[in-house]
């Protein structure tokens, strides 16, 4: 057992703190700054940022050399995740599908073809890409995908509709996970397509969400043809390809978004004294204090499950099932503190944006929060993995309507 | 980064699995239930033969040099075991506060004593049903010559009715230190909810004692402290482990009760709360055997999570056995009133996280 950092990896953290540092946007996270808050001046925001990072080769740490990346190891991309989230730097946003979902994706199952042809094309920002996963009858039934994708000659045509989809109004391309097969088990009748966002009969509609931000769409296609060699890797085992993208859902992100929550409990603290009840800071009053204190602690134990995460990837090669018991530790730990926080601004909680307590940051992270026990497999689909998976336990019965008794 | 244990700790938890499974089956910790000065000498006097006491303690003591994570999955299987004995005292608390505090001399004076078993230190420190740690602490040691006595009493110490030695917590006036007591203590079993432990009162009255060189409570007291949170570990594993198994043997509406969400859910919660528990209590033995900077603050997360969170697994596991963990007879509830009573030794939550929140300046 040793957590300590090697000397080579202590020389990354001090190059990629150092760059950071002379790259940030002018102004970034001092007082006054105001972040982009449309959904609009975030993608111009971020569009210039995200090129900035890929230009210095920072945009494809994970990828392999072979395909333009910079064929980091795995503790190497945790120390830059660490140092952005250190420094409150912006997250990726516009291109994380790319970098994150779609690419690692086209490498496992593309052709060579494929990944010549979209590859460097995500590394250097010319195209963004969305991920066309749920669908409003297949969030945690996610193998209950509808969308059809019929083979007429060299061409597929594509109908049905999906939700949830970021970027979709912006993409340029969709990895979309769609139904090939109606004959089959769900699960073995489902393949991917790489789908060009601009062809015909692709409608995608911005989702108005519980923050009244639109970063997600509705995107319905009707007889759209895309050809058949855009499948992308063999028919019917889109079911076995997703698994795959969901994996790198998560992983070396884990310990970043630790930081990222303590960047935030640091600045809730802040407000805990100096906001006042019954005479004193709300940090020092009795009931407030513990689940602060609570709070922090539950953090620190998200950085002590990261540690143990990250060495079961380096022992064995892959995260152990405890990769599910991480999800739902930490977001239904993220549920918790933004209740807190929530709770620190009181009465200014009814409030909200610029009239809000500390401009309604409380406020947005609290209905964000539903995203972290809900997206990625929710609260109740890690425990069902939990259970069955990691515990053993038998797998219920599906649920059936009972025949009517005769009388 | 490596945040496991290494081959040969699991190997030595693997054996200490084994041998206990053999020779403290749980019908030998129930021989000691109705006894409140009991423990198991048979068993102390094996564990010895095999070296355990002298694990963590360097050479030059009569130990075999290892270090106090040497012990730590130790201490589970102890407490996955309800063994009856006094380890946890001896070894992982006392033992580690006089390694920490004690001057050369003091540490050959005491340790190979208890490195071989032979002599059983316990460590006292509350005084009151609240009373946790420094603030608490209201007795004093008064200076005669070069020799210092103690008054007063110390409650809740654990294994004390087996003990030669105590070391105690003290106030000096100006600051708390450990002392070391070997004649003159007056010990009164007294009743446990945990029936497998023993503890007792211990009354001084102008008990000879002698301060160990380093001042403060600190570090020795992390150590302590780390210590349970191991052991209950181990404890909860087996509240885990015996909960999923009933609930693929129990079968009601035709089905095993494991086969229903409620069920299902209950236990993928508690497998949560122990994976986390783990990462906590093993980050702060990690902490304090290598003198991280955040080695208090990582006791108080670990000690303030694992008494809250197991005390709520091991109450999920009696439920989730239903009436059978409701007899004596059943063994749910030797692990219920083990983890309860560890809750509260050495601090519970609330006391620990007032901790937390000064260290983090709130």
């Amino acid at each position: 057992m040793d957590l300590a950092f090697s000397p080579e990896e202590n020389a990354f953290r001090h190059e990629i703190r150092a760059w950071i540092r002379n790259n940030l946007p002018a102004g970034w996270g001092e007082p006054g700054f105001e972040e982009p808050k449309t959904f609009e001046d975030r993608l111009v925001f971020s569009r210039a940022w995200e090129k900035k990072l890929a230009d210095a080769g920072w945009a494809g740490i994970s990828w392999p050399k072979d395909y333009g990346g910079r064929g980091t190891t795995l503790m190497e991309q945790i120390i830059f995740h660490e140092e952005m989230a250190a420094a409150r730097a912006p997250q990726i946003f516009i291109n994380f599908v790319g970098i994150n979902l779609a690419g690692p994706t086209i490498m496992a199952h593309g052709s060579e073809e494929q990944k010549k042809r979209y590859l460097p094309k995500i590394l250097d920002m010319s195209e963004v890409w969305c991920q066309g996963f749920s669908e409003p009858n297949a969030g945690s039934d996610l193998a209950n995908v509808q969308t059809k994708a019929v083979l007429d000659g060299d061409h597929f045509i594509v109908n049905g509709q999906k939700i949830w989809t970021s970027f979709a109004h912006v993409a340029d391309w969709c990895l979309l996970l769609c139904r090939t097969d109606s004959t089959v088990a769900k699960h073995k009748g489902l393949s991917y397509l790489l789908v060009d966002m601009h062809s015909e009969g692709i409608d995608p509609r911005p989702l108005k969400q519980i923050t009244g931000d639109a970063e997600f769409d509705e995107v319905f296609f009707t007889d759209v043809r895309v050809p058949r060699t855009q499948l992308l890797g063999e028919i019917n085992m889109g079911w076995t390809y997703a698994n795959t993208t969901l994996a790198n859902e998560r992983g070396p992100a884990f310990l970043a978004h630790q930081i990222r929550f303590r960047n935030s409990l640091n600045d809730l603290f802040d407000s805990a004294k100096r906001t006042m009840r019954d005479g004193v800071p709300v940090a020092e009053h009795p009931a407030f204090r513990d689940r602060l204190a609570r709070a922090y602690a539950e953090v620190e134990i998200m950085r002590y499950i990261g540690y143990r995460l990250v060495t079961s990837i380096l022992r064995n090669g892959r995260p152990g099932v405890e990769g599910s018991i991480a999800k739902l530790y930490w977001s239904e730990m993220v549920r918790r503190f933004q209740e807190t926080s929530i709770a620190i601004a009181g009465l200014g909680g009814m409030l909200d944006d610029e009239d809000g307590f500390d401009g309604g940051k409380w406020n947005r992270g609290f209905s964000m929060s539903f995203a972290q026990t809900i997206a990625a497999g929710s609260s109740e689909i890690q425990k069902n993995i939990i259970s069955e998976r990691v515990l053993g336990m038998p797998r219920g019965e599906v649920w059936a309507p009972k025949p009517k008794e005769k009388v | 980064m490596d945040f496991d244990f290494s081959a040969d700790q699991y190997g030595l938890r693997d054996e200490a699995r084994r041998f206990l499974e053999k020779q403290c089956p749980v019908s030998h910790v129930r021989e000691f239930l109705d006894d409140k000065a009991g423990w198991s000498r048979d068993l102390w006097k094996q564990m010895a033969e095999l070296g355990w006491m002298a694990l963590p303690f360097p050479e030059e003591y009569g130990g075999l040099g290892q270090s106090f994570l040497d012990l730590v999955l130790l201490l589970g299987e102890l407490g996955r075991a309800l063994a009856p004995v006094p380890f946890l005292s001896s070894v992982a608390m006392a033992g580690q506060v006089i390694l920490a505090h004690g001057s050369d001399e003091q540490r050959a004076r005491f340790i190979p004593g208890i490195a071989s078993g032979d002599r059983i230190a316990a460590l006292a420190v509350s005084e009151q049903p609240q009373g946790f740690g420094g603030t608490s602490i209201d007795m004093h040691a008064t200076q005669d010559g070069d020799s210092w006595r103690l008054n007063g009493e110390k409650k809740y110490v654990l294994d004390a009715p087996a003990a030669d030695l105590f070391v105690v917590a003290v106030c000096t006036g100006e600051q708390n230190r450990w002392f070391v007591v070997e004649e003159g203590a007056r010990v009164t079993p007294q009743i446990t909810y945990d029936p497998t432990r023993s503890a007792g009162s211990v009354v001084f009255e102008d008990a000879a004692a002698e301060p160990l060189e380093a001042p403060f409570l600190f570090p020795g007291l992390q150590f302590a402290t780390a210590a349970v949170c191991a052991e209950m570990i181990g404890a909860s594993e087996k509240i885990l482990d015996m909960t999923v198994e009933y609930s693929k043997q129990r079968e009601q509406f035709g089905r095993p009760i494991g086969s229903f969400q409620a069920i299902k859910h209950k236990c993928a919660e508690m497998a949560t709360e122990l994976e986390a528990s783990r990462a906590a209590a093993y980050y702060a033995c990690w902490a304090v055997a290598s003198g991280a900077e955040d080695a208090a603050l990582s006791t108080h997360i670990a000690k303030s999570y694992c008494s809250d969170q197991l005390a709520h697994l091991a109450g999920e596991g009696v439920q989730g056995h239903g009436g059978i963990a409701f007899t004596w007879e059943h063994d749910m509830h030797l692990y219920l009133k083990r983890i309860k009573t560890m809750q509260v030794f050495l601090g519970d939550g609330p006391y620990h996280r007032e901790r937390i929140a000064r260290i983090v300046g709130l």
